[in-house]
């Protein structure tokens, strides 16, 4: 009986200190946190998440979207979209976050290599594979063509321009962005991201694909790698649902038999084909 | 049936009178003892003091939305089965507190409390509520992650079963093979044998714990007349059955996810979380973050939750499943189906309480049943 009220109870978090709160987008901030016991390391897959949570407000799921060659810092980019988020925002340098993870299946990114490498993703969606393009570019020869296809809502919606900016200047990666409208002086593609898929870079028998972005955005991507050729098993998808856990507790993200919280989020798309199919399951 | 013939070999006899020593021996021994009383017209589990608080003389009746409890034979003990709560609430509460953090300047901290979990003795526990404590075992500890709160109640948890000797009106566990009779899981297990002449319970020990206990109160051993007396008294409940699951139910849902039946039941269907408030194995929850006046002492609390609610699938941007047959067909499909995906096991045990308390007398039977039929079967 002892024993078992000694076991650390998963639900309750551990306070980490905010290091720097930066706006990347008109509704979208970045927030570095590190360890409020002590400068400890904090590893994590990509495509991994944590649950946040901010005192007094709630706690909400946001995937890590931070180098995991660095363990003492962590990197969450959200949207300020609900109450959690907004109340994040509002948080300053100094200031501490509950931190609860991290949780659930990551990209495929080891087993990725050897081959080549599409990532197709779309607004926020592109957090949560910055891990692995991280991991990736720091083991670039292990790979074949890396493609990086992105779309955004407008030119000023594409989230860590820069980044996209500088990676889309080297020479061992193909970035394409496009965006659904144009504003301002954009030049470059209009249209959605999934019709950058046929346009090639990739050897569709030799590719691993890793999508992420709204479901619908998906689900096109899904059907135009089809198209090209990529099998459902080289194709990972991560899925959002509702959480109040991340530890298959809840019940809240239960997608047919999958806890998207510990089977997912990053899953294989030969295993939920068929439930994505299926509205509203 | 070697797990049904050898504890029933040294079972022993007590009279209707010991009940109430076993009950003072299991307070005596630091259990709070939890039992069926009649309470607003149903049976609910609360403290035992002594045997005199149990409903003696009361069944229910039970139906699709209905529930009555009736003065029935004089003196019985267990002749009602179960009401709308469940063990359950004590081992996984409705609300309860998962920790206390304190504000310090800029920072906050995990305000450390400990307390002892409480040490229940569970009296009157059936066949099929024991069934649905070892459905929530696999659920709170999943192997990657375990539940301290409910693993300290339930590990402490003293079990005293008692043997259906009579089917409430919505029950089927003999169709999900988790009773009447109850097949391990218990400290203690009682039989009331009611016959013209005598009246007593044969009770079996299923733990050392549990001998430990028996060996403090008057009893004698069973003879071959006792054990088939009692045998005959769950066999009778087993014939009394009225309601039963379609076999393989959980395949039949698995590959009819898109069958009209679900907007069919969505028609009677008020979404209004009866079903999964009383299920026994239902295990959602939500998690509240809530703060003093002051804004400097927050908590977290978890909160029984529901599928049935829109609130529950909620992401940016809206529900997931905002449609009533959506949200029937996760709850009846997690339930008989997916359930087995995660816990290798059914998530429904037979008890019948969702037939019971559903306001409009959905039976997950009858719905199961219509899937079944359309398949051309009989």
């Amino acid at each position: 009986m002892k024993e078992m009220t000694a076991l650390k109870d998963p639900m309750v978090p551990a306070p980490f200190r905010i290091e720097r709160v930066r706006k990347e987008l008109s509704d979208t901030f970045t927030i570095d946190l590190v360890s409020a016991e002590r400068r400890r390391a904090f590893s994590f897959l990509p495509g991994q998440f944590n649950m946040l949570y901010v005192f007094g407000v709630g706690e909400i799921p946001i995937s890590i979207s931070g180098d995991p060659a660095d363990p003492e810092t962590i990197v969450h980019t959200t949207r300020a979209v609900g109450s959690v988020t907004n109340a994040m925002w509002k948080l300053g340098a100094g200031q501490t976050i509950g931190v609860r993870g991290p949780f659930g299946t990551s990209w495929p990114v080891e087993k990725a290599e050897g081959l080549d490498v599409v990532i197709v993703t779309g607004g926020i969606g592109l957090a949560p594979l910055r891990p692995a393009i991280y991991q990736i570019m720091s083991n670039r020869a292990a790979y074949g063509n890396v493609c990086i296809l992105y779309g955004a809502r407008t030119p000023e919606d594409i989230l860590f321009r820069k980044e996209l900016e500088k990676w889309r200047g080297q020479f061992d990666l193909q970035v394409d962005v496009t965006v659904d409208y144009a504003t301002g002086r954009w030049a470059g593609r209009v249209g959605v991201v999934t019709k950058l898929i046929g346009r090639g870079g990739f050897d569709p028998h030799q590719t691993v694909a890793l999508v992420c972005g709204p479901e619908i955005m998906m689900r096109f991507a899904v059907e135009a790698l089809a198209e090209r050729g990529v099998p459902n098993e080289r194709i990972y998808v991560s899925l959002e649902r509702n959480m109040k856990c991340g530890i298959g507790f809840c019940g809240h993200c239960q997608l047919g038999g999958d806890f998207v919280c510990k089977d997912g989020p990053v899953f294989g798309f030969d295993k939920i084909a068929h439930k994505f199919a299926i509205q509203e399951l | 049936m070697t797990a049904k013939q050898s504890p029933l070999q040294k079972a022993s006899i007590i009279d209707v009178q010991t009940l109430d020593d076993l009950i003072s021996t299991l307070a005596h021994a630091g259990y709070q003892v939890i039992g069926p009383r009649k309470q607003d017209d149903a049976i609910v589990y609360d403290t035992l003091r002594s045997a005199g608080d149990l409903p003696v003389g009361y069944a229910d009746e039970q139906d699709g939305g209905k529930y009555r409890l009736v003065k029935a034979r004089d003196g019985i003990y267990f002749d009602y089965v179960v009401g709308p709560q469940s063990w359950k609430r004590f081992l996984f509460p409705p609300h309860q507190k998962i920790c206390q953090m304190r504000k310090q300047g800029k920072a906050f901290r995990i305000v450390e409390e400990t307390a002892e979990p409480p040490c229940y003795a569970f009296f009157g526990v059936r066949a099929c509520e024991i069934a649905a404590m070892k459905v929530q075992d696999k659920v709170f500890d999943n192997g990657t992650f375990a539940d301290p709160g409910y693993l300290g109640k339930r590990n402490a948890a003293f079990i005293v079963a008692v043997n259906c000797g009579r089917a409430g009106g919505t029950c089927f566990c003999a169709s999900m093979n988790t009773g009447p009779r109850a097949q391990g899981g218990f400290d203690l297990a009682l039989t009331e044998i009611v016959e013209k002449k005598r009246h007593v319970f044969l009770i079996e020990a299923g733990s050392v714990r549990g001998s430990e206990i028996l060996a403090k109160i008057p009893r004698r051993a069973a003879t071959g007349e006792d054990t088939a007396a009692a045998l005959a008294a769950t066999d009778r409940a087993v014939k009394g059955m009225g309601r039963k699951m379609v076999e393989d139910v959980g395949p039949l849902l698995k590959r009819n996810l898109e069958h009209a039946r679900w907007g069919e039941v969505a028609k009677r269907c008020l979404t209004c979380a009866n079903c999964t408030m009383v299920c026994p194995t239902c295990f959602c929850s939500t998690v509240e973050d809530v703060t003093d006046l002051s804004g400097s002492n927050a908590e977290r609390w978890r909160r029984w939750d529901s599928c049935f609610t829109m609130d529950f699938s909620y992401i940016h941007g809206g529900a997931v499943r905002r449609e009533t047959s959506s949200r029937y067909r996760q709850w009846m499909t997690h339930k008989l189906s997916s359930w087995f995906e995660q816990f290798g096991t059914s998530g429904c045990v037979g008890c019948g309480r969702c037939i019971t308390w559903c306001p409009v007398g959905i039976d997950i039977t009858e719905e199961a049943r219509a899937i079944w039929e359309s398949e051309g079967r009989r």
